[in-house]
């Protein structure tokens, strides 16, 4: 029975759990066998520690048994990117920064796992400090597409997503600070999610760009993202910018919420450099609400083409100072070779970052320097307004947008290496969102001739998940693009 | 030619509260080292800042008694630098949106001498802003370590405008700021803790020049008589280079208290580029009417406010208020015990004289003291009713303030209780007479005085208890019949 678990549904899982059809420690056991078959060509996995899954598996078991469950994830494997704190655990960002760094406290998202029962399953490769968009830029290992191993899985949070995709966790939770979740989600063929800026505390997950940054689920399904986002979603006092609001039962949002929508396509998102296969799919996925009687309409969103530039210069900025706090002084790499003070960071910090931060440490603290403040910083801010309007405006017509999600399929891995500004344009259709502040989910909708999976990205208004889980599940109840696994060796 | 300096002060003050400014650590001093700290304080990756809005209660509150214009909204930005105190290699501040606007602090000039009050001058105020502290940094021979328990600690920094014109008015201003924030509660201001420290912009220009010099920053000022050593010295070499000849050039330099002399610590080139940018962890702050308004009620009167009301209400003479109204806790026992007793004036000089002294002998503050404001009001009544003489009250208030016994229980079991009873006074009266023959004579010579030395022997017989009064009258009185 073991080897056919790892790759059900939570939400079925779940379910098995409480008619006692299954333990959570037979579940465990198949997620932990399947990672040890598939890792070593997949290298979703940072690290895993079997031994306290299996005592966490147990202690669920032995809960159930006694008729003390803690909820619907009591139980369940969750991976975690290697961005969130988990007390006693390592967290490294994928950076030789903190390659020696545990962490003393759980992050706000983690701690509710735990309260909920859920079984905290290894660390996620990702791009160092989340910046990247294929996972290349971590300092520890490479993940790959695990539908095509010479593919990359998108990024930053390619670990979560292609762990997911193969099987080695039901459920995962990534980071997304401009597409970060919904990107990886869309090139590996699972559901991701990035809620509202402050629906999910963001204390304990380490900041790239404080502003834009959201944690948030990747899934098989809709009601399994849904689920996830349940458990961590609400307000902490721990995080000034999670926001105060009742949070809906998302699954009966689900079941509720059955349109028609009346749904906008913004024209701004199906232009040049949209891969025609991708466009295909998603104007497939249009027609399909078309047929279910939702109304589509044609919306503008002007403000579009400056996101990637204004994106650059506040997350750049954000991040110089944010990642300012790795010096070589405490709990990060320290070189040997300093000679003083100034020394200490100059080669700690040469030394432990990679390419990619730095030349996003460098940019930003460029951005922010005296006399160049107003023509970058500020200015940016002003434009963001702007693509937040653009949206807002939107919404006073439309329930939610569709687009893609990325411009192509998934692309070839040191493809884009050698380019940083193509590596940037992949994020072109995520980046509004996380500058608006809105909620987006990325689906399933198709796949490519070589086999590649294509997203289909959704979009709605502030704190309106609910909207987006049920418009999502339609197509996915339609279509069953998330029962298709990938053939790995 | 004549010059003039123009000083500003910029002061930080540490906010007294339970926690810190953005995480739920305790804030204090004298801790073992890195013990006032949680993974916030240390700037752990993945933590975030959380206002502490009694910090914000403490800074509105100064403000309001410093006369500043509250800022409906103000916001938080990063101030961002390198250095090992600083956990996060940058300190969440307020940059051009601080919480307190304009306002005064009114400072008193030196009077013609210590017996008689000083000009009073307004000092105007640029801001005050609220921000996070830092931690200290111990170096030894071969390496530095870093205590965090200070690091986070709510810190105000008061800005002033360029309104003083000496050391004296730097070491007045200082010494006002302190007696505010000490009455207020915001701050206890212990330089030696560091809970206030101040940094000095200095300037000169020919005198009845309305232009300003180029300044000199001056750091390091660590104790307020340093505050004028330091400024002073400043202003002597400002002089003497622009006399030589030479230009002030923009430079920050560090004040030596021991050396008497101030060294270059960075020139304008080397000056910090500190990137400021609006925190995006952190929400701005709005501040309504209501806020304000419960915040205004709780503030004490300010110690100027209260000596000219001292002035008018007790009468009580410049010197007496001058040690009453700087310690709003003294001022505070001065006026429960007038209002005891109905006797400022006896009240105050009890306080300001006898009981600071006992307080001072016994290294103890007014807090500890088991003398309190009864004790005092009935030893004034003791003495005004008659029933113990000045002399005496004085040895009772000793006993009080040691044992913490009120006066009548003293008087009763140590037999103080003056004399009034003439019979046995007649019979002393008379042994004296008999035993000062010659005194008695010069008194019936006419010499008035002789009578005084009379009534000193029965004083002393009485050892101090008898009325003098009715020794007085008992005395002419049998003189008479002889």
């Amino acid at each position: 029975m073991a080897e056919t678990l790892y790759y059900r549904t939570a939400s079925e899982l779940s379910r098995e759990l409480e008619s006692k059809k299954i333990t959570s420690e037979e579940i465990v056991r198949s997620v932990i066998e399947r990672t040890k078959a598939v890792d070593g060509s997949v290298g979703a996995f940072i690290s895993f520690d079997e031994d306290d899954a299996l005592a966490r598996a147990k202690a669920s078991d032995e809960r159930r048994s006694r008729g003390r469950e803690l909820g619907p994830l009591d139980g369940i494997p969750i991976g975690i990117k290697d961005i969130l704190a988990v007390e006693g655990q390592p967290l490294t960002c994928a950076s030789r920064m903190l390659g020696k760094f545990v962490s003393p406290y759980d992050a706000t998202a983690i701690r509710k796992l735990k309260e909920n029962g859920a079984v905290i399953w290894g660390r996620l490769n990702m791009d160092e400090f989340a910046m990247g968009s294929s996972t290349e830029n971590s300092s520890v290992k490479t993940t790959v597409n695990p539908w095509n191993t010479d593919c990359i899985p998108g990024g930053s949070s390619g670990g979560s997503a292609a762990c997911v995709a193969a099987g080695e966790a039901p459920l995962s939770l990534g980071s997304d600070t401009g597409g970060s979740i919904r990107q990886p989600a869309a090139l590996c063929g699972v559901v991701g999610m990035k809620p509202t800026y402050g629906l999910v505390s963001r204390y304990g997950l380490v900041a790239f760009a404080s502003s834009l940054d959201q944690i948030g689920p990747f899934a098989h399904t809709v009601e399994d993202a849904a689920l996830l986002l349940q458990a961590i979603a609400g307000h902490d006092d721990r995080d000034s910018t999670s926001f105060k609001t009742d949070i809906p039962d998302y699954r009966k949002e689900i079941e509720k919420k059955r349109g028609p929508w009346k749904l906008g396509i913004p024209k701004e998102y199906f232009g040049e450099g949209l891969d025609p296969e991708v466009r295909k799919a998603v104007q497939a996925a249009v027609e399909f609400y078309r047929s279910e009687g939702c109304e589509i309409v044609d919306v503008s969103l002007p403000h579009t083409e400056h996101a990637v530039g204004v994106y650059y210069i506040i997350a750049t900025a954000e991040a110089s100072s944010n990642l300012a706090r790795y010096d070589g002084v405490r709990y990060t790499h320290r070189s040997p070779e300093a000679v003083d003070a100034i020394d200490l960071y100059f080669k700690s910090r040469a030394e432990g970052f990679g390419p990619e931060v730095k030349r996003r440490v460098i940019l930003g603290t460029y951005v922010l320097s005296s006399g160049y403040y107003d023509a970058y910083y500020l200015k940016a801010q002003k434009v963001r307004t702007l693509i937040r309007g653009d949206f807002l405006k939107a919404f006073n017509e439309v329930d939610a947008l569709l687009t893609p999600t990325t411009p192509s399929p998934a692309f070839r891995k040191g493809e884009k290496t050698d380019d940083p500004l193509q590596m940037y344009l992949s994020d072109t259709y995520t980046i509004g969102a996380n500058l608006a502040g809105i909620p987006g989910i990325s689906i399933p909708c198709g796949f490519s001739e070589s086999g590649l999976p294509i997203g289909l990205q959704i979009l709605g208004r502030p704190f309106h998940e609910g909207d987006l889980f049920a418009i999502a599940n339609t197509f996915e109840q339609a279509h069953h693009y998330h029962a298709k696994h990938p053939e790995l060796k | 030619m004549n010059y003039e300096a123009v000083i500003g002060l910029e002061v930080h003050v540490q906010v007294k509260t339970e926690s810190k400014m953005f995480s739920r650590a305790p804030a204090g001093y004298g801790h073992e080292p890195n013990t006032l700290t949680d993974p916030v304080v240390l700037g752990l990756p993945g933590t975030l800042p959380v206002m502490n809005k009694r910090a914000i209660d403490q800074i509105i509150k100064a403000g309001l008694m410093l006369g500043c214009d509250i800022a409906p909204v103000c916001k938080w930005d990063r101030k961002n630098y390198f250095y090992p105190d600083s956990p996060k290699n940058y300190q969440i501040s307020q940059y051009d949106q601080p919480i307190c606007v304009g306002g005064q602090l009114e400072i008193e000039l030196p009077g013609p001498s210590r017996n008689v009050m000083g000009e009073h001058k307004f000092v105007k105020l640029t801001r005050i802003h609220l921000e996070e502290d830092v931690g200290k940094l111990n170096h030894y021979d071969d390496d530095s370590l870093v205590d965090y328990n200070r690091a986070g600690t709510p810190l105000m920094e008061i800005v002033s405008e360029p309104d003083m014109r000496s050391g004296y008015e730097a070491y007045a201003y200082l010494t006002a700021l302190k007696q505010i924030m000490i009455c207020g509660g915001i701050s206890d201001c212990d330089m030696e803790k560091g809970q206030l420290r101040c940094d000095a912009n200095i300037s000169i220009r020919p005198e009845g020049s309305d232009t300003l010099g180029v300044k000199v920053e001056l750091k390091n000022l660590n104790s307020i008589s340093g505050v004028r050593n330091g400024i002073d010295y400043e202003i002597q070499r400002q002089i003497k280079v622009v006399e030589a000849g030479g230009q002030v050039i923009q430079e920050t330099r560090r004040w030596d208290a021991e050396a008497g002399a101030a060294t270059l610590m960075r020139t304008k080139e080397m000056a910090h580029d500190y990137r400021y940018f609006p925190d995006p962890d952190l929400m701005p702050v709005r501040v309504d009417q209501e806020w304000l308004e419960n915040l205004r009620a709780t503030l004490t009167e300010l110690p100027y406010e209260r000596q000219r009301r001292y002035f008018e209400e007790y009468d009580l003479p410049y010197t007496v208020t001058s040690v009453l109204v700087p310690d709003h806790r003294l001022a505070g026992f001065f006026e429960e015990t007038a209002e005891k007793c109905g006797r400022p004036k006896a009240a105050a000089n009890w306080i300001a004289n006898d009981l600071l002294r006992e307080l001072s002998a016994a290294g103890i503050g007014i807090d500890e003291s088991k003398l309190r404001p009864d004790h005092i009001a009935a030893l004034v009544k003791l003495v005004e009713e008659g029933v113990i003489s000045n002399n005496i009250a004085k040895e009772v208030f000793v006993e009080m303030f040691k044992s913490g016994e009120l006066p009548g229980e003293i008087v009763e079991n140590k037999g103080l209780k003056q004399s009034s009873d003439t019979g046995e006074l007649t019979a002393l009266c008379n042994e004296v007479i008999a035993a000062n023959p010659r005194s008695v004579e010069d008194y019936k010579a006419g010499k008035e005085n002789a009578i005084n030395f009379l009534k000193g022997q029965v004083m002393r017989a009485t050892r101090g208890k008898a009325n003098p009064k009715v020794v007085d009258e008992v005395l002419r009185e049998e003189l008479g019949k002889l």
